[in-house]
């Protein structure tokens, strides 16, 4: 089984702590309008991954299990799989969203002609 | 000898619950990728920016929070054999999740009122749709919890009701964990259009 000191009270008070200071930093953020497009993306996600840490560490205990770790490989095999559904569909989508052109009045043919150099 | 056997049981038992919450997590990437997606089909209805409110999202991811920390407590109760205060933290855990719930299902309400339905844009179907499943999932660990605590009150701490009450807990938690990625990707990258 799971070592003892992970399922004490003081692991679920430290992830709470952690967890509050997190998601008040990520609001004020995105309140005080310290940063916009890009930075602001970057810095969320970067929030939101410590934060996924902190839950995984201290609530769910995740990488405290007697080896060999399998909850652990679970995880790791459903992060690979996310990460492939979630930018593989915004990739096919945004290429998908260009060779469409959804601006009804141009040219589409020529217009992507144009752009990518493409001579008949 | 029957405690280890015991021991080896649950931990079986707990991998194959963590197996189904993995596959949870991928129906959940595939409803944040069609989020993501839409963000920006909003048609003639109205962004992220109109309808978001921060500070009742703030609130939300606090009730959730809370709730998720309380679950914990329920669980070290449990392991201290306490029955009636399991029982105590398992019924605020409850209480703060049906706040949770009902706080969603306000501002669900009052898009709809608004006109801004799901059926308005790709963005608001979106929308309804991820943040909704996991309302349903919180709506089904409230059902879970009111079939789980009449048996831990009835029968006690007995290894079954363990076991029942460690699964709930990881449910619980991980419900917490998809929060962070909807008030971080919907919430508050929707209130700041790149």
């Amino acid at each position: 089984m799971s070592k003892q000191h992970t399922h004490s009270t003081s692991s679920y008070v430290v992830g709470l702590i952690l967890a509050i200071l997190l998601t008040n930093a990520a609001f004020i953020l995105v309140g005080s309008k310290m940063l916009s497009g890009w930075p602001l993306v970057f810095a969320l996600t970067g929030l939101a991954i410590c934060q996924l840490w902190v839950q995984l560490r201290y609530f769910l205990h995740l990488g405290s299990e007697s080896r060999p770790r399998w909850n652990l490989m679970a995880f790791a095999f459903a992060a690979v799989v996310i990460c492939i559904l979630v930018f593989g569909s915004l990739w096919i989508m945004k290429n998908l969203h260009y060779n469409m052109m959804p601006d009804m009045n141009k040219d589409i043919d020529r217009e992507i002609m144009e752009k990518e150099n493409i001579y008949r | 000898m029957s405690v280890i056997r015991q021991s080896e049981h649950t931990e079986k038992a707990t991998f194959g619950f963590w197996l189904y919450l993995m596959t949870d997590c991928v129906l959940f990437a595939s409803l944040f990728a069609v989020f993501a997606v839409m963000r920006n089909s909003v048609w003639d209805g109205p962004a992220g920016v109109d309808i978001f409110s921060l500070p009742y999202v703030w609130l939300l991811t606090m009730v959730l929070l809370l709730s998720s920390f309380t679950c914990g407590l329920a669980l070290i109760a449990a392991r201290s054999n306490n029955v009636r205060k399991t029982l105590w933290l398992l019924g605020l855990t409850g209480a703060l999740g049906l706040v949770f719930l009902g706080l969603e299902a306000y501002e669900f309400a009052k898009l709809i009122h608004e006109g801004y339905g799901w059926q308005r844009s790709g963005f608001l179907s979106a929308f309804f749709t991820l943040v909704g499943m996991h309302g349903l999932h919180i709506s089904a660990g409230l059902i879970w919890l009111t079939y789980l605590m009449p048996k831990i009150r009835r029968k006690g701490l007995i290894s079954i009701n363990r076991k029942r009450l460690l699964m709930f807990s990881m449910f619980w938690h991980f419900l917490d964990v998809i929060w962070i990625f909807i008030f971080t990707i919907v919430y508050l990258m929707g209130v700041s259009p790149l």
